[in-house]
């Protein structure tokens, strides 16, 4: 019998993540009502719930368990980004034309904020070298700048791996800090929820952070992030870096 | 239908991914720059358009709706299948390094919003 069960949720990975998901939610809406008094969004708490069920597998979470497999094809990039691109509905024209020069010189000063924060800390932490420096200080941009910016400038793995995992925890801090500290920085309208998207940069933690914010405010953070990425694979490896050069040769 | 909601969401996501990944080319990334972003902005203009023709029935307005409600539980699953391990066995640089920075971004925020902000001038 629970042969045939694992069997069914595993040909029907998809559906049974929707199925998981849902209680996940569920018991999430009523922990934030019940427990918390309404004090942690709901949302909140789903996605620690998430975090924490990663660490059950590997380096894809959960779903390298084989029976969770699903949960890789419902939180992969390809079903968040139309998620993302469908909450537009929600936004104004007007709002964005608005935020544009402050979106864009937020999208410039996160990435070069970002990087030589990462590049002070691991020089504080003991390297030394122009290679490594960038490739932590991309790590410190997104998880996705990091390995780019390692790999064209050949760095070592371990100091790749680094550079990963500072993306990571980035995308961990963002998530669960925004909420808390969104009233003391004045996140609460589309405007500074734009330039948020543009400081912070990694898709996942700005949308994930501001669902769990406002949900409202999840468009405006998301069209400024998308293109953070991008701009640190292009500064990262080549201006960045060469400007660190004349320090560290 | 709802479809049709569906599919011109489909439209505006992969349209805005061949111009990111376009831009990408054009500046010797291998990647996307943008692409979700270029695919919001068409479907804010293709809503715009087909609501003054009068074309966007409710049907069609729910298939796109339905996607944009998936969101939240998108986002669960995608904190279920991050490298948490990594981010953990990546050591004190690692989490320094993500952690102060992320913070620090916090409080530029309020600064930059400053620029052009309807509401403040």
């Amino acid at each position: 019998m629970i042969e045939i069960i694992e069997k069914v949720l595993m040909k029907n990975g998809l559906l049974f993540a929707f199925l998981f998901v849902g209680v996940i939610m569920l018991f999430s809406v009523w922990a934030s009502r019940k427990i918390t008094r309404d004090k942690i969004p709901g949302v909140a708490i789903a996605i620690l719930i998430g975090l924490g069920l990663a660490f059950f597998g590997d380096k894809k979470g959960i779903s390298d368990i084989p029976i969770f497999a699903g949960m890789a094809l419902l939180g992969g990039s390809m079903l968040r980004d139309f998620a993302v691109v469908a909450t537009a509905m929600g936004a104004d024209l007007d709002k964005i034309r608005h935020a544009g020069l402050a979106g864009l010189v937020s999208l410039l000063v996160g990435v070069a904020f970002s990087f030589f924060g990462g590049v002070i800390i691991a020089f504080a932490m003991g390297y030394q070298d122009a290679i490594s420096l960038a490739t932590i200080g991309a790590g410190a941009c997104t998880y996705i700048v990091g390995p780019v910016t390692g790999t064209a400038l050949g760095a070592s793995s371990e100091v790749i791996a680094i550079s990963v995992a500072a993306g990571v925890v980035k995308t961990i801090v963002a998530t669960i800090g925004t909420p808390f500290i969104a009233k003391y920085i004045g996140l609460d309208n589309p405007h500074s929820a734009i330039v948020f998207g543009g400081l912070i940069g990694t898709t996942s933690g700005v949308t994930a952070g501001l669902a769990a914010t406002d949900p409202k405010l999840v468009p405006y953070g998301a069209l400024t992030a998308t293109f953070y990425t991008g701009l640190g694979c292009l500064l990262c490896p080549s201006i960045f870096y060469l400007a660190l050069k004349i320090f560290f040769s | 239908m709802t479809i049709y909601g569906v599919a011109l969401l489909a439209f505006c996501f992969l349209i805005g991914k061949v111009v990111g990944s376009s831009l990408g080319v054009a500046i010797g990334i291998n990647g996307d720059v943008g692409g979700v972003g270029f695919a919001m902005i068409l479907l804010i203009f293709a809503n715009q358009y087909l609501k003054k023709k009068g074309w966007l029935k409710p049907e069609t307005k729910g298939g796109i709706l339905f996607w944009s409600s998936m969101y939240l539980p998108i986002i669960v699953a995608m904190a279920a299948t991050l490298n948490v391990k990594a981010a953990a066995s990546g050591g004190m640089l690692a989490v320094l390094a993500g952690a102060l920075v992320t913070i620090g971004a916090f409080f530029i925020v309020p600064i930059i919003s400053k620029i052009g902000n309807p509401s403040k001038q």
